[in-house]
Formats: structure tokens, C-alpha cells, sequence
């Protein structure tokens, strides 16, 4: 029903092609937490849960906001819901115009059959 | 806005995508050939008929349109001419069924070019309209106008329901 830009779904899709980070998506969707809790339960380095994170964020699948030297993180899905939400209002505006034009056309294509056939006569 | 969707069928004709941080590009196909359905965008008789859909609730007091490269066009809404909202602009270019470019000046610079083209296959025509915005907060905002309107509408019916349903319940 929606199409997003094409940009923004290869880097989702690229996003969640790592079990990481459809992991850490699992885990910011019970609950927020910081970097350094996400790579305590993934076992890995902080530098490395970073570039997860990062490329969840490029994708809008996750937001982060730092609070002194802690980085929270949390599902962002919130970001692609509203630019559906914005692409859904301006196809329900030309999906009701082009239904009217498709009448009038409609309309014309009869009266033009119609004058077609007293140029006939 | 959410009963809406729901109620909507799941209708791919008209497809919308944001092409860029500048682009909007609405496409779908009319059944009819690119010679009249060109007349439908460029004769103001016929263009009133469809750009305001009826279910939109809104009035088109007056629509002028002079479809030359440098022609003009102006459509006046409201019934109250003191409460109008007018939109306007120019055409840039115009090729008879198949091309269509004009400006849209009501909102000074910010405003998008539109670019209609119309192709013709097997008795049928592929509209793709095409709106380059001066930037990428001019096309964030950009309200769909009368369909905004229309959303406040159903949210105010939605409340007269929910208003009349209470009062009468069962007591």
C-alpha cells in the first residue's frame, strides 16, 4: 500500500540481514538499554555493539540519545510509521481525484461514441 | 485517521512514493486515450469536475485555466469569497497529451513545479505526476490541503458518534 523510497528499505533490509543486530531489535523491543548492556549480552566489544547500533539508527530501525556518558538505546520505528502515515494522506487525496477523473473520462468517451454515431447518419 | 485505513480497501492503483528528499511522484493509470484524458487536465469545465473530489467536502468557487507555455491558472475555494483559499501558477510547458509543467505560486518560493505526463498504451493512459520542491522541508510539509481538512472531518464525526452513542445507551 505504501511504497517507502527504495534508499530506506535496502538499508533496513541490510539491517536486519546480521542475527546480531535482529537480536538487539528483539531486545530494544522488551526494553531500552544502554550500549554497554547490549554488549554485555551479546558478548562483544563496545566498539562492535557501536557499529551495530549505528547501522540499525542509518536504517531508522533504532534511536539513540545520549545522557551523560551513557547512549540509550530504543526502537525507532516510530520514524518510518510517520512518513507512512504522510505518504498514506497524499495517496488517499489522488486516489480520490484520479476516481473522479476516471468519470469524467468515462463521460467523455460516451459522448464522443455517441456524436460518432450521429456523424454517421 | 485509523478507522479510515481500515475501512479502505486495499486499492494499488494509485501508487505515491517520495522519489527523493525533493520529489514526489503519484502514478496511475486511467482508462481512456491520452487525448482525452489530457482535455480532462487542461479544460477547466472538466478539470473542476474531478481535482476536488465530492467525499472532500470542499467548494471550488471558480477554477480559470489558460493551458499555453505562459498561461496562467487559478483555483478559488470556499463559499465565502472573504474566507477563500486561492491556489495558482503558470504553465511552463505544455504538449498537447502527453506533457504538462507548471508552477504552483501560492506559497512564494516554496512552492513545487508539477510535471504531468501522459502515455498512451492499448487505449489507456499512464499518468505520472512528478512535484520537485525548492527543498526538502518544503516537501515535509506539505499538507495535502483539502484532504487534512477531510481528516479533521472524520474525526469530528467519529466524536459526534461516540456523543450520541453514549447518550443513547442503555440506561
Amino acid at each position: 500500500m505504501v511504497q517507502y523510497t527504495s534508499a530506506r528499505l535496502d538499508a533496513s533490509f541490510s539491517a536486519l540481514g546480521d542475527a546480531t543486530r535482529r537480536g538487539v531489535l528483539e531486545q530494544l523491543g522488551r526494553a531500552e538499554a544502554s550500549i554497554t548492556d547490549l554488549a554485555e549480552k551479546f558478548h562483544m566489544t563496545l566498539t562492535g555493539m557501536k557499529k551495530h547500533v549505528g547501522v540499525l539508527e542509518l536504517a531508522g530501525l533504532v534511536t539513540t540519545e545520549k545522557v551523560g556518558r551513557v547512549r540509550t538505546c530504543r526502537l525507532g520505528l516510530h520514524g518510518l510509521a510517520e512518513e507512512a502515515e504522510w505518504l498514506e494522506r497524499h495517496r488517499y487525496l489522488w486516489e480520490a481525484r484520479f476516481d473522479e477523473l476516471d468519470k469524467v473520462v468515462e463521460e467523455l468517451k460516451r459522448k464522443e461514441k455517441v456524436d460518432g454515431r450521429k456523424k454517421r447518419r | 485517521m485509523a478507522a479510515r485505513k481500515e475501512d479502505e480497501p486495499m486499492n494499488k492503483r494509485t501508487t505515491v512514493e517520495r522519489k527523493s528528499d525533493r520529489e514526489l511522484v503519484v502514478t496511475r493509470t486511467v482508462n481512456g486515450p491520452a487525448r482525452i484524458v489530457f482535455e480532462a487536465w487542461t479544460r477547466p469545465e472538466l478539470f473542476k469536475q474531478w481535482w476536488v473530489p465530492k467525499s472532500m467536502g470542499m467548494f471550488l468557487r471558480s477554477c480559470e485555466m489558460d493551458a499555453r507555455v505562459g498561461g496562467r491558472y487559478r483555483l478559488e475555494f470556499g463559499h465565502d469569497p472573504s474566507q477563500s483559499m486561492a491556489f495558482f501558477g503558470t504553465y511552463i510547458e505544455v504538449t498537447p497529451h502527453s506533457r504538462l509543467v507548471w508552477t504552483n505560486e501560492e506559497g512564494g518560493d516554496s512552492g513545487p513545479v508539477t510535471t504531468v505526463t501522459f502515455e498512451e498504451k492499448g487505449g489507456k493512459t499512464l499518468l505520472v505526476l512528478h512535484e520537485l520542491y525548492p527543498s526538502k522541508e518544503a516537501l515535509d510539509a506539505a499538507g495535502t490541503g483539502a484532504a487534512d481538512a477531510m481528516g479533521e472531518t472524520f474525526e469530528q464525526l467519529d466524536e459526534l458518534l461516540v456523543t450520541l452513542g453514549a447518550s443513547v445507551g442503555p440506561p
